[in-house]
């Protein structure tokens, strides 16, 4: 008895300390991170961290709503097309007729929690289903703005580029992002309940919730943090482009799995993907100090997945042993 | 607790029938249960036990009759709850978490720490001096320890108060210890007046703690009377069949040949033998066929002669490819060895087929149509044409006869004998005990481990019956 | 009448005539042999990539190989190394590729199977390594196939060209692999319910091993005829077939639910996907016009083949 109350402590303890869930994208992020420092010294300075960064910041909400869907155990091929598409939208419209951006903004939203209705009432694959859209937003896109240009709403540009005391942008918007979405997501009684959707519907549609409904608002939620990557993205580059974020599509899928995200059974962190989307990027930046070729950029970003992913698996054999232990104590 | 009246009953169902189709799972149930009563829901598997249950917690409209809830307040709290044998929290949320699901007063800043007090509270209050952290994640639980959590959910609050706990099987993965505290507080929540539907193969639990026993068979109350009215003999004997079938002649070991498997459960099969694997549904045994099938095939190649053949009784999950046709559900197993070139032999897999419809007695005029046009009796007589015409010399059948109707199942058993007679070995998990007493021999299994082999005389209802239930009392 | 209806490949051809008629009404029948000739050839690269895939998509829910472009420019670029441009290397430039899309295929399947990664990620992540890798080796340089190559690529054998005589072939061999082989109804059997389908004695794990490496190797051929029929490789040239290799799958009839091939309706989806840009350009709607009607044609096909399956 007094074994089985010591290992059980002992389980506590351990969970107590860290999530899991966070611990591999803390370490793998740390570890980059201590590389890219060991090796440029000058990156560890507020200028240095806000130019390492800053441009995950939109990436880091993009990667929020790709997590917002994939909790719900779908996947979203649109996100790339999204973004884009808003950034166009603020680079034109929005500086133009900024009321008239605002209702595009929202009737985009709106968009998003409609077809994850939609992908729910009529079971529709999501995968092909975002797919289509992605085309749509693409079209969009190109519609508003032909060719690459346009220029930031002024406010935005200065939202981007304001200088906080004592630490950059990029790092205090990374910050915000992680705790905000954690807030949401994992903190408040309706992030709950989303979370609850994607580890057991019939759990949740048995205690008397409305599933569609429910479908709705984590894809609208996803569209609100699309809506805010394009916002941030055109602060940073100051004009747009039909194409300015298609990568985003894979990077905000490798985020979330990154930061220790599952794509079935609601098993995400939003603290865990913004570390991925800051791993992913400083993947990229420190061949460039390493003095490698940059063609090795991309599949850097590539081995760090697939090398997280790995460890991951020795990570969870390691947690089921523990788990086993816990159920041998008990029984 | 304060009730405003403790005469009104909490459920009353007159007259309630209930079909799946042409199945009638349950039949003319009158049913009325007060506050402070603890009825003991027994039966054998298919009795219609958990359509009763769905019944009165409205997952499931009644085809005819009417329940009666008064105290339900609302959509969301009838103040009837569950607690399902299958486990039904959400793995990815913590215990409180998932008390905050079917909790929805729980909101606005600090709920967190109300749904820890609410669900610590109702763990301590059950379960005095349990290990259970609220904020441990469900997934990292044991079974133990999430069958508690849910029972935990099943008595709290939840913002009114429980009137009516169904609790299915809620000791099956329970020690004794931890049981025990459980009963206690069955009894606890009866005496101040609240009403629990306890459902269990531990018959010794049943006589502890109910006062009321209903009995049902085959969709029918056959008995309901104070738990002083039975004894265990009489309880079990209410459960069993009346018909008797008459037995197929049962071969003794002597007559049989060499032993041609054993599996690390301790089941064990010789040539030609009918070996019945028997016990309640959900013991371990549709788990230990699988994994025998699984580790002596293999799912890299496809031998031309399988070393065993596998008829599957849950046909959606385990059996049924729903897009194709008979013929081709019949033939999958045998494609490979009758190829040539690595390409199909369409004329002899329409021979086969139509040999095996006419054997078996498949009712269709073409092999043509897809599988889902048929009833699920015919279906699964193409599952069993299916492995009956490979060369696999061992079959294992996982409760193959489940919603098959009784002249199929009359037509199938002949060929498994005939079948057996040529030397091939049967490993067959049935959950009707009456198909079990076919088999030369019997393996009885609860919670996962043989509790009995029976062979010869032994083999008959009132020893697998026994078998099955635990009887001492705890 | 209604068991023709009823055939999903009809629809794809169906709706490929249809916008033909159109396109050919607008610019005069003159225009037509041109027209056809133009859609075989760039149809054809859509239709290797789409065999491909749709052997994944069969596999069941989950499964896609988001690494095709990755292994077409790796291809590509590779075997065009490998040939330098120098006469009578044409078929070393093919064993190349084929050893590209086998090595890649392997390394795909090894990664969902010993990592234990879905399907997705596992083909994402080792597409990024792909793309590095022909970024590495292509180094700016453009390399010209071997005259022979590329007139064989541009060229034709009666009056067809031969890249769709090349996708043709591929096609029936897939066609008639899936409707008279036993690995096909093995792999429609792992699509429909992997579960059954072991417990009936299929290999999964080979069928499995089998459809990622078919997805590479074709895509691998695909790069070096494109490389081959457009002059080059270039390393955005498999871009765009992620996209359209899923939609010309889904268009085509094939179930993304899995479990469901469809090679004719494939062929059909490929030339409807390269006829319907060229008659919304015909009729002046820009850019953007093209991709949002492509997105609404493609949902309208998923919920119009939801419909038909749950009515059945």
């Amino acid at each position: 008895m007094n074994k089985q109350l010591a290992i059980n402590k002992r389980l506590a303890m351990k969970k107590r300390w860290v999530s899991p869930r966070i611990l591999l994208p803390l370490v793998s992020f740390s570890v980059l991170l201590i590389a890219t420092f060991a090796l440029q010294e000058r990156a560890m300075s507020y200028l240095g961290l806000n130019l390492l960064f800053n441009l995950t910041v939109p990436i880091a909400l993009a990667t929020i709503g790709q997590l917002l869907v994939i909790m719900v155990n779908d996947i979203d091929l649109s996100v790339g097309a999204f973004v884009s598409l808003v950034a166009c939208i603020a680079a034109t419209v929005l500086v133009q007729h900024p009321w008239l951006g605002c209702l595009i903004l929202a009737a985009l939203v709106l968009a998003y929690a409609v077809i994850g209705a939609l992908i729910h009432k009529l079971r529709l694959p999501a995968i092909v289903v975002t797919l289509g859209m992605s085309f749509i937003w693409d079209g969009l896109a190109l519609l508003i703005l032909p060719a690459p240009g346009g220029t930031a709403p002024t406010w935005l540009r200065a939202l981007m580029t304001v200088k906080p005391p004592l630490v950059p942008m990029a790092v205090a918007a990374a910050v915000l992002i992680g705790l905000a979405s954690h807030l949401l997501i994992i903190r408040s009684g309706i992030g709950t309940v989303l979370r609850g959707l994607g580890g057991n519907v019939r759990s949740v549609t048995r205690a008397g919730w409305n599933d569609t409904l429910l479908f709705a608002l984590a894809y609208g939620l996803a569209g609100l943090f699309g809506v805010l990557a394009g916002l941030t993205l055109v602060g940073l580059y100051t004009s747009a482009g039909a194409n300015v974020a298609s990568s985003y599509t894979l990077l905000t899928i490798a985020g979330v799995i990154l930061g220790g995200g599952e794509f079935v059974g609601g098993k995400v962190s939003p603290i865990g993907a913004v570390l991925g989307a800051l791993t992913l990027s400083l993947a990229g930046s420190l061949l460039a100090f390493m003095h490698l070729s940059p063609d090795w950029q991309i599949g850097a970003q590539g081995a760090v997945l697939i090398a997280v992913l790995a460890a991951r698996l020795l990570f969870n054999r390691h947690g089921a042993s523990s788990n086993a232990i816990a159920q041998e104590a008990t029984a | 607790m304060s009730r405003d009246n403790h005469r009104q009953p909490v459920v009353t169902l007159t007259g309630v029938s209930k079909s799946f189709g042409p199945v009638k799972a349950l039949d003319d149930i009158d049913l009325t249960l007060s506050p402070g009563e603890c009825l003991g829901l027994v039966g054998h598997n298919g009795a219609g036990k958990s359509t009763l249950v769905n019944l009165i917690n409205g997952t499931l409209k009644p085809t005819h009759g009417e329940i009666h809830t008064p105290y339900a307040r609302n959509r969301r709290d009838s103040g009837i709850r569950s607690v399902f044998q299958e486990l039904s929290l959400c793995p990815n949320l913590s215990v409180a978490e998932n008390l905050r699901i079917c909790h929805g007063g729980l909101s606005g800043p600090g709920w967190r720490t109300r749904a820890r007090e609410e669900i610590g509270a109702s763990l301590s209050r059950i379960f005095p001096g349990h290990d259970i952290d609220p904020n441990a994640e469900v997934d990292t639980l044991s079974i133990a320890q999430r069958q508690m959590v849910e029972i935990a959910i099943g008595f709290a609050p939840r913002g009114s108060e429980a009137r009516l706990v169904i609790l299915d099987e809620p000791t099956s993965s329970l020690d004794a210890g931890i049981a025990g505290q459980l009963l206690e507080h069955i009894q606890r929540f009866c005496d101040d007046g609240g009403a629990v539907i306890f459902i269990s193969h531990m018959l010794g639990e049943i006589f502890q703690v109910t006062n009321r026993i209903v009995v049902m068979k085959d969709g029918r109350m056959v008995e309901d009377r104070a738990t002083e009215a039975f004894c265990h003999a009489s309880l079990v004997e209410a459960m069993g069949h009346v018909a008797q079938q008459a037995h197929a002649t049962r071969r003794t070991a002597e007559m049989l040949g060499d032993e041609v498997l054993t599996s690390p459960e301790g089941i064990s099969a010789r040539r030609g033998e009918i070996v019945g694997l028997s016990g309640l549904a959900g013991h371990g045994q549709a788990e230990a066929l699988a994994r025998l099938y699984l580790d002596s095939t293999s799912g890299w190649s496809a031998r031309r002669e399988p070393a065993m053949a596998f008829v599957a009784g849950d046909r959606p999950r385990d059996g049924v490819l729903p897009l194709w046709s008979i013929l081709r559900n019949a033939s999958i197993s045998t494609l490979n060895a009758a190829a040539r070139w690595g390409m199909v032999d369409r004329r002899a897999e329409a021979a086969t087929a139509a040999d095996w419809q006419q054997r078996i007695g498949i009712r269709t005029n073409d092999l043509g149509n897809t599988i889902t046009s048929l009833s699920g009796g015919n279906q699964q007589k193409v599952l069993f044409a299916r492995a009956l015409a490979t060369s696999a010399p061992i079959v294992v059948m996982d409760d193959p006869m489940r919603g098959v109707d009784v002249g199929t199942k009359q037509d199938v058993y002949a060929m498994i004998r005939a079948e057996a007679a040529q030397g091939r070995t049967f490993l067959w998990y049935s959950t009707e005990t009456e198909e079990v007493c076919q088999c030369d021999r019997v393996f009885v299994f609860r919670n996962g481990t043989i509790s009995a082999e029976l062979s010869g005389a032994e083999v008959n209802e009132e020893r697998i019956l026994a078998a099955s239930f635990e009887m001492q009392e705890n | 009448m209604s068991s023709l209806i009823s055939r999903p490949w009809l629809w794809a051809w169906l709706a490929s005539a249809v916008v033909f008629a159109l396109s050919v009404a607008l610019s005069g029948a003159g225009q037509a042999g041109g027209l056809l000739y133009a859609a075989l050839s760039f149809g054809a690269f859509a239709a290797i990539v789409g065999i491909g895939q749709m052997l994944v998509v069969t596999l069941g829910p989950g499964n896609i190989d988001l690494s095709i472009p990755a292994a077409m420019t790796l291809s590509g670029t590779l075997a065009l190394k490998a040939m330098g441009g120098e006469p009578g290397t044409a078929l070393l430039g093919l064993g190349v590729a084929l050893l590209v899309g086998m090595g890649v295929g392997g390394v795909n399947f090894a990664l969902i199977r010993l990592l234990r990664l879905p399907p997705i990620i596992a083909t994402l992540a080792a597409s990024l390594i792909y793309q590095s890798l022909a970024i590495w080796s292509n180094r700016g340089l453009r390399i010209k196939p071997p005259v022979a190559l590329a007139d064989f690529a541009t060229g034709r054998s009666l009056g067809i060209p031969n890249v769709a005589l090349i996708a043709i072939v591929l096609a029936i061999v897939v066609w008639v692999l899936l409707e008279r082989g036993v690995w096909g109804r093995w792999l429609l059997a792992t699509g429909q319910n992997a579960r059954a389908a072991r417990l009936a004695g299929v290999p999964v794990e080979s069928v499995r091993a089998g459809a990622y490496l078919s997805v590479a190797v074709l895509a691998a051929v695909s790069g070096y005829l494109l490389a081959s029929f457009s002059g080059g490789a270039a390393l955005n040239m498999g871009q765009q077939y992620l996209l359209l290799s899923i939609a010309v799958v889904v268009i085509g009839g094939t179930s993304i639910a899995g479990g469901f091939s469809n090679v004719p309706g494939l062929w059909g989806a490929a030339l409807f996907m390269f006829l319907v840009v060229s008659m919304l350009n015909a009729y002046g709607f820009d850019a953007g016009a093209r991709m949002m009607l492509t997105g609404v044609i493609i949902i309208a096909i998923v919920i119009a083949a939801n419909a038909r399956r749950s009515r059945s």
